[in-house]
């Protein structure tokens, strides 16, 4: 099984995002590097709006990760509700 | 009182409005004369439709969150400048990385603005237009801000200002060059296995993580910030070229062969770009975060693994070339170090002999490697520079006929062998430097015969400063490669006794006391 | 067979082609286990050069290396590309039968290096 992962540059926001993929992906691991943190999830990663709006305090548009975002792996869907990366395998 | 307000449009039919709705066939001429591009290479499309962007971006957002990112990068940057940033990076040494950087690196991203430029016209879906044209302006973002972010730096350090004239000229950037002028000379589906595959997935996630962490750890904040911002599109740019390869795996078996093939070459030309990256990491930052060998394993073997198992469904299999980067993983930087060091009079920055702390680091980080080939022969370099008598290996490369590296790789399985390999074709040698670039260039050779390799240049003549009489009956090639290249004196030799080691020390001084 | 697909005609001159050299040929030399000097260096010189020149150009390079003192001239192993060879230093590069873009690996058995490493 190979793992999901992504990269924040870390600030205020990206912390509220990381706290609620770790809630939403019990089985995350987090890497903390200097300036930035990275979350592996093994197969799938799933990250949802409605839980970073609860922890961010405000409306979240999932479309705003592409602000903090470094990095990516697996393959990507994202609506309005759910960013997910996944592998087939 | 509750009121349901119409909810505005989902992201999933934003992005059909907005992309392929505002697309069409063309009536008046054939689609096949306007796109003629995307049938040549031998790939089969049977559905553009079909091809979907998973972040499913549309314009009028790009603009939105892009001038955000770029707001965010510029109040970062004038507020590192305005408190001279420059003097809280660990030592001078550091700036040197910046150097090789902005030679290196911007030149590609305007590469890559005008393929993507390219993609976005020749692609006949509207899906991958409109994803190629956003990763155009992209590219262009990233061309622009890294030369603002380091020009900062320009107006106190050697070294840097002739970048963009020794782009085509300088010996040690002609792999990079070499590698986007190949891939923009391709196709189209191929330039996106090249680049969108082989250079945002697997090279792009090297140098822009992990060097990047690395330049915030070493006090750098504006390589910081301009680094992730970059990589924030990058995100997007890898998920471009995986949706690429997906799709045309998807739409006809007979892609296959030629998708594996240009995996298997890029994997391979990407592997060789990144030598250059593995010392930046391993020898030319003061203060290190991860090893380039641990860098590799996290985002080359694990994260391409992972994308390669997954492909396996579509028959795709690990790349041929993928043991061999695994045993070179414990060499390439050391040897890149080796080579350039040796080059004092000919890189607009800076070398030096790791300090035996930063020796003791690498030993363990190399514990198969370091001691055993690397360690002896830095120390004799040390031994003779305090001495007085600094190698400068004077003689001109010989390069590999398609990834344009020097010849400095060790044959696979013994390290203390070098590694050549050769090729006839009509009638005149073809040299490479492993079997994998070999078959490169016995696939195509009629591409590979034009390589621009610099030292043969120099030779015939081609590399001359203005005003040198190329016809006077004592001219001797080469005789100028300092005005040639219009390299600084003082940005050149050792980084012990250089200007920019006694600046820094005196500003930091000033900028402590009084 | 190549490869090679293209939308028109594609014939390129090779760019390193000997006649652009004005009567010079390219020729790379190595020493093999030494490699301090990182990558072989390039030579252009005229078919009719004498070896010698090219032991000329070795010793400016080679010689910063502490076992270039060392070397039993006698057990020297030579070869061209991986043809073994006996070079004449009197003779012509021609008469010793080396071509343009040649690449000479030049062995001193026993010599392996500073500290045995192949550097
Ligand atoms: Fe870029
Ligand atoms: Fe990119
Ligand atoms: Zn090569």
């Amino acid at each position: 099984m190979s793992n999901a992962f992504i990269a924040f540059q870390k600030n205020d926001e990206s912390r509220c995002i990381v706290e609620a993929i770790l809630e939403d992906n019990p089985n995350a691991m987090v890497d903390d590097q200097p300036s930035m943190v990275k979350i592996d999830v093994p197969n799938r990663l799933v990250i949802k709006r409605e839980t970073v709006e609860e922890k961010i305090g405000r409306s979240f548009d999932l479309q705003e990760l592409q602000l903090h975002l470094i990095t990516i792996s697996g393959h990507l869907d994202e609506t309005d509700d759910e960013f997910t990366l996944s592998w087939n395998s | 009182m509750d009121m349901k307000v119409a909810k505005k449009l989902g992201l999933k039919e934003r992005y059909a409005l907005m992309t392929r709705d505002l697309a069409w066939d063309t009536t008046y001429q054939k689609m096949e004369d306007v796109f003629p591009q995307t049938t040549y290479e031998g790939i089969k499309i049977h559905d553009w439709d079909k091809w979907e962007d998973p972040f499913r971006l549309t314009m009028d957002a790009y603009w939105k969150y892009q001038s955000e990112k770029e707001r965010k990068l510029y109040a970062i940057l004038d507020g590192f400048n305005q408190n001279n940033g420059h003097l809280s990076v660990t030592d001078a040494r550091y700036i040197n990385v910046l150097k090789l950087f902005l030679g290196s690196t911007p030149p590609l991203e305007l590469m890559a603005a005008r393929g993507f430029s390219m993609m976005g016209r020749q692609m006949n879906g509207a899906g991958p237009r409109v994803a190629c044209q956003m990763q155009a302006v992209d590219e262009y973002r990233h061309f622009q801000t890294q030369i603002h972010s380091i020009s900062n730096y320009n107006k106190y350090y050697n070294g840097m200002d002739e970048f963009a004239h020794q782009q085509s000229r300088m010996w040690y950037l002609s792999d990079g060059k070499s590698f986007f002028d190949d891939a923009i000379t391709a196709g189209p589906f191929e330039f996106m296995v090249a680049i969108g595959f082989a250079f945002e997935y697997v090279l792009t996630n090297i140098l822009f993580v992990p060097f990047i962490s690395g330049a915030a750890y070493n006090g750098d904040m504006a390589a910081m910030t301009v680094g992730f911002s970059a990589q924030s599109d990058e995100a997007r740019h890898m998920t471009l070229g995986l949706e690429c390869i997906k799709f045309m795996l998807e739409q006809d078996p007979d892609n296959l062969p030629i998708v594996q093939r240009w995996i298997d070459k890029w994997t391979w030309r990407g592997t060789r770009k990144l030598a250059s990256v593995g010392m930046m990491m391993d020898y030319m930052l003061p203060k290190r975060i991860m090893s380039f060998k641990e860098a590799w394993e996290m985002y080359v073997e694990e994260n391409g693994g992972a994308l390669f198992k997954d492909l396996a469904r579509y028959g795709i299999t690990i790349p041929k070339c993928f043991s061999q980067t695994i045993e070179e993983k414990e060499h390439v930087s050391h040897q890149s170090w080796i080579g350039f060091y040796m080059k004092p009079q000919a890189t607009p920055f800076h070398t030096w002999i790791p300090t035996p702390d930063e020796m003791d680091w690498l030993s363990e980080k190399y514990p198969n490697t370091f001691d055993q080939y690397y360690r002896p022969v830095l120390e004799f370099f040390d031994a003779q520079e305090k001495a007085g008598n600094r190698f400068d290996n004077k003689t001109a490369p010989m390069n590999c006929q398609v990834c344009v590296s020097t010849m400095k790789f060790n044959e696979p399985g013994d390290p203390m062998e070098m590694c050549f390999r050769e090729s006839i074709y009509q009638g005149e040698k073809f040299h490479t430097c492993s079997d994998h670039c070999k078959e490169i260039f016995d696939n195509e050779p009629e591409k590979y015969v034009q390589t621009f390799i610099s030292s043969h240049q120099v030779l015939q003549g081609n590399c001359e400063p203005d005003g040198v009489d190329v016809n006077a009956p004592d001219f001797k090639p080469g005789q100028d490669m300092l005005g040639y290249w219009k390299l600084d004196k003082r940005a050149l030799g050792d980084f012990n006794g250089s200007e920019d080691q006694k600046n820094f020390a005196a500003w930091r001084e000033q900028a402590t006391k009084n | 067979m190549t490869m090679l697909k293209t939308l028109a005609p594609y014939e390129f001159k090779s760019r390193d082609a000997v006649e652009n050299y004005q009567g010079r040929q390219l020729l790379y030399v190595n020493w093999e286990r030494h490699r301090m000097f990182s990558r072989p260096f390039v030579l252009a010189m005229k078919p009719e050069t004498p070896f010698s020149a090219v032991l000329e150009e070795m010793a400016a390079c080679f010689s910063y290396h502490p076992d270039w003192q060392h070397i039993d001239w006698d057990k020297a192993i030579w070869q061209n590309g991986n043809t073994p060879f006996t070079p004449d230093r009197n003779k012509s590069l021609k008469d010793n039968g080396i071509g343009h873009k040649d690449l000479i690996r030049f062995r001193t058995p026993g010599l392996d290096g500073i500290a045995g490493t192949g550097y």
